[in-house]
């Protein structure tokens, strides 16, 4: 089996987590984009039919 | 809080893969989409689709132009991925994100993967196939064969790449349509053309650059001279290619006045590039051609929306 690499642990600096921070929370709002994206783009594709579904 | 990182030696493009693994901002990820070429995309594209008095949910064409937007930024930040070597040594694009080391290589190919085909599905389910195919050509147009093969290939690189360059009004259109027309397809001939004076412009000054970082732009390869000549071919060829619009008729009164005068204004700059070779005036002529053959194209799509999308469309002649 191959070897694998050696992995160290290295300390974040106050900016790289600062810049983490800010990239977990743009992750975050473009989920949330996308949520209300599929649900506008449903709506505007099916229309008032959206209620009409056999149950 | 702390990060894994490995102690692999620095990558075969010269990054070394422990650099800055946790420290990109999202700015730099903006950053690799290129937010000005995305401007220009969306402005064009959505030209496209007004110019073909589509009959469509505005909602389903913000959503498909919001995708055409983000399909053209990805296929940049893969432009940035391939070129990061390159861009490093080139002081215009030197401070970008992964040559700078604020993001990895890695980082920057898995984003552009992932919104390229994130937005070419999305624009498929909310408009059409066709639409979304020719997203997904566009993309594989600028990221594979113009970034990896044609740019340091040949000359001609800008001339066939600029097609990725010119597709998003026939996306546009697609989109909201279903269909290709005419109109779009003049529409993308005229960012074709109008893409080797543009760039051909700003190469004139900047060969130094691309000369250190051996690309082969054509006044590295075909001397200043023979680009110059060039320029204004393609400038002669653009002026009435720009006017078309109004012989076919979706160009009014406002287009032919704009296209008309702003050809002028092109051929005016082109001349004075051809005349002027050496010194400031020869910077000044090329740098001057550079701005103006882009509110020149502004100034065209401007027209046009505003004609098509505002109500101010009045038909040339009878």
């Amino acid at each position: 089996m191959a070897e694998h690499p050696e992995f160290s642990v290295r300390q974040l600096t106050p900016a790289e987590v600062q810049a983490r921070r800010k990239r977990s929370i743009a992750i975050a709002l473009t989920l949330g984009a996308l949520v209300i994206l599929f649900f506008v783009l449903t709506i505007a594709k099916l229309g008032p039919q959206i209620m009409e579904r056999p149950l | 809080m702390s990060s894994l990182t490995n102690s692999l030696p620095a990558d075969a493009q010269g990054f070394n893969p422990t650099a800055s693994a946790a420290g990109g901002e999202v700015s730099d990820f903006f950053a690799l989409l290129k937010p000005r070429v995305m401007v220009l995309v969306i402005f064009t594209a959505l030209v496209g689709m007004v110019v073909s008095h589509p009959n469509v949910n505005p909602i389903i064409a913000g959503i498909s132009l919001l995708m055409i937007a983000v399909g053209a930024g990805a296929s940049g930040c893969l432009n940035m991925w391939w070129d990061a070597d390159v861009d490093a040594l080139m002081t215009r694009t030197a401070t970008r994100p992964i040559p700078a080391g604020r993001i990895l290589p890695n980082e920057a190919l898995a984003f552009g993967m992932v919104l390229s085909v994130g937005s070419v599905l999305i624009l498929g389910l909310a408009s059409n196939w066709l639409a979304a195919g020719l997203l997904a050509f566009t993309i594989v147009f600028y990221a594979v064969v113009y970034s990896m093969w044609l740019k340091r290939a040949t000359a001609q690189n800008i001339v066939i790449g600029g097609a990725a360059g010119a597709l998003p009004p026939i996306v546009g259109q697609a989109a909201v349509t279903g269909s290709v027309s005419l109109d779009s397809v003049i529409l993308f001939a005229i960012i074709f053309i109008w893409t080797p004076p543009h760039f051909w412009a700003l190469a004139l000054v900047k060969s130094g650059d691309y000369a250190k970082a051996g690309i082969p732009m054509m006044p590295n390869v075909a001397g200043p001279d023979s680009t110059r000549r060039q320029i204004v071919w393609y400038t002669l060829l653009l002026v009435p290619l720009g006017m078309s619009p109004v012989a076919l008729g979706f160009g009014g009164w406002l287009y032919a006045v704009i296209s008309g005068l702003g050809g002028l204004g092109m051929l005016a700059g082109a001349i004075q590039v051809f005349r002027l070779r050496e010194g400031e005036p020869e910077r000044r002529a090329a740098m001057g051609l550079f701005g103006f053959s882009i509110l020149y194209l502004l100034l065209l799509f401007a027209a046009l929306l505003a004609e098509h999308g505002f109500g101010l469309f009045r038909a040339v002649g009878v």
